[in-house]
């Protein structure tokens, strides 16, 4: 309870601006439609019709919860208006694609740390990879498998698992180089290969660097799916809902899908918080 | 197999840094024969930790001729010549004390019988029976580096090399872990080669004492203890003690002269 009230507090202050913003920005359409039908708006008419337009500039708080409620329950999950739908489709090449770069992450991070010639000629292009915008290769790597006839989850995928293989790649070399030199030489001591130093030594010693780095990619894969689907013909995933709202002035399906996002994002977050817990506990690490 | 265990001459070790050669050992001539208790002792930067990891293979000298067993020293450690003990424990937290001992003996391809029957020895050696199945923070500093020790001895080495292995605990710890290592000693005939900066734990423990002094790590003094292998905690009360500890601080004493 001491912990929600801050959080509850800041949301409450969010929730009033959010309404004031509403007010304040769909005002002037309020007062235009009015004006045309040589009517005058009272304050009262003002606040109700504010907050109850069909195409807010921004719609109110309630329209938007009211938005995720109707997308999730108003019509079997497995309907295309459903909000569940979409969100599986976009949590499953976002789990893909965290997969996918994960791995791929740990195994260059392996290898970099094994490696000088590695170290010295996958880490700049890795850095290089980043500092390209996703939203210019997105489309590419889209209408490249499309051509190939491949569809669907995969280009998602690889485009998600771009964007996540990066900050593990990173916390790993890290994590992979940072056990103890005591701990080190008592394994030279032991004659142990560089396989058995990094089974019993080094892997189990990057555990909370590669939780870590796993929170950030886990975040970065969903907003490497939703890339990902905004140029794919804008047919299935949150990303699409995004833009065919965008499309027909839907604010209050963009915000709802939005929502949902967020919402995906702070559950696949709390799960590896809370596999990060358990695991780091057992093992004697969690700080 | 007879002869000394570990043999230099003319060791010497020259590190290059920005600010110019440390020579951290030089012209270090020593034999340890077999079933000897070593101690090196002197001030910090004498050089006592280099010359026990040159020892392990930790580290290569770059002057003068140094073999363990016979061999070279990364030969002997390729061997599994000796087990070497660290200041601190060094446990693996996600292990239990049973299974940080068995460490080395999965790493080397122990047989998981020949593993459970030599975990329960050594265990017992260090007087930890029946603490197998706890994890390390379950047990006092003095208890983990006594699994540390069981952990040195798991594999049957001749040779155990300590680097400070009780400088970081408490005097009375202390005292019961040097009665408890020199009944080990004792028992097992190990040849030990033992870093400090306590000249009662050197005298009270060593059957040779090294002492060393700094800039450039050299040795100062040899002395052969001319007390019983048999000591209790008394035996530091004896004139015979008294005098060699006496020596041990005139070799300090004169190291630290020279600069």
């Amino acid at each position: 309870m001491r912990r929600a009230v801050p959080v509850l507090a800041v949301l409450a202050a969010i929730v009033v601006a959010w309404y004031l913003a509403a007010v304040w920005m769909n005002a002037p359409w309020v007062r235009d439609q009015a004006a045309r039908a040589g009517a005058t708006v009272t304050t009262g008419d003002l606040l109700r019709q504010t907050m109850t337009l069909e195409r807010p500039v921004l719609p109110a708080p309630h329209q938007v919860a009211a938005g995720v409620w109707q997308g999730v329950t108003g019509q079997p999950i497995t309907s295309k208006r459903s909000l569940v739908w979409h969100g599986w489709v976009t949590l499953s090449a976002t789990l893909a694609g965290f997969a996918i770069g994960s791995l791929a992450g740990i195994l260059l991070a392996v290898g970099i740390v094994h490696s000088r010639v590695m170290d010295m000629s996958i880490m700049p292009w890795a850095v290089a990879s980043q500092t390209v915008p996703i939203l210019a290769i997105a489309p590419m790597v889209i209408v490249v498998f499309a051509s190939a006839g491949i569809t669907g989850l995969l280009p998602k995928a690889l485009i998600s698992a771009w964007l996540s293989f990066f900050p593990v790649l990173v916390g790993m070399v890290k994590g992979l180089r940072a056990s103890d030199a005591m701990q080190l030489d008592l394994m030279r001591s032991w004659n142990a290969n560089e396989a058995r130093i990094l089974r019993h030594l080094r892997l189990p010693a990057s555990l909370p660097y590669l939780f870590a780095s796993l929170k950030v990619a886990v975040a970065a894969a969903l907003v490497g799916t939703i890339v990902g689907e905004l140029p794919a013909g804008a047919a299935q995933g949150l990303g699409a809902r995004l833009l065919s709202g965008s499309y027909y002035g839907q604010t209050v399906q963009i915000w709802a899908a939005l929502f949902a996002a967020a919402i995906l994002a702070a559950a696949l977050v709390w799960l590896i918080g809370l596999a990060e817990r358990l695991i780091l506990r057992r093992m004697g690490l969690a700080a | 197999m007879d002869g000394p265990v570990v043999q230099a001459h003319a060791v010497g070790l020259t590190f290059q840094t920005a600010d110019g050669p440390v020579h951290a050992l030089k012209d270090v001539d020593l034999t340890i024969r077999r079933g000897d208790f070593v101690s090196f002792i002197g001030p910090s930067g004498c050089g006592k930790t280099t010359f026990l990891r040159c020892i392990a293979g930790l580290e290569t000298p770059t002057a003068g001729r140094l073999t363990v067993n016979g061999m070279t020293p990364d030969d002997a450690r390729r061997a599994r010549a000796y087990g070497y003990v660290f200041q601190a424990p060094g446990l693996y937290p996600w292990r239990t004390i049973a299974g940080n001992i068995a460490l080395p003996l999965e790493i080397m391809g122990f047989a998981r019988a020949d593993r459970a029957q030599r975990v329960a020895r050594v265990l017992d050696l260090v007087d930890l029976a029946g603490f197998g199945g706890k994890y390390p923070w379950q047990l006092s500093g003095g208890m983990q580096q006594r699994a540390s020790i069981a952990r040195a001895l798991s594999f049957d080495a001749d040779i155990l090399l300590m680097d400070e292995p009780f400088g970081a605990l408490d005097e009375i710890v202390r005292d019961r872990l040097n009665e408890a290592l020199l009944a080990l000693w004792d028992k097992t005939g190990k040849t030990i080669g033992f870093v400090t900066h306590s000249i009662p734990e050197a005298v009270y423990l060593s059957t040779r004492i090294v002492v060393m002094s700094p800039r450039p790590g050299r040795i100062a003094d040899i002395i052969d203890s001319p007390l019983p292998r048999q000591r209790p905690l008394e035996i530091r009360d004896t004139p015979e003690f008294i005098a060699v500890a006496h020596r041990v601080r005139e070799g300090l004493r004169a190291g630290h002269s020279y600069d």
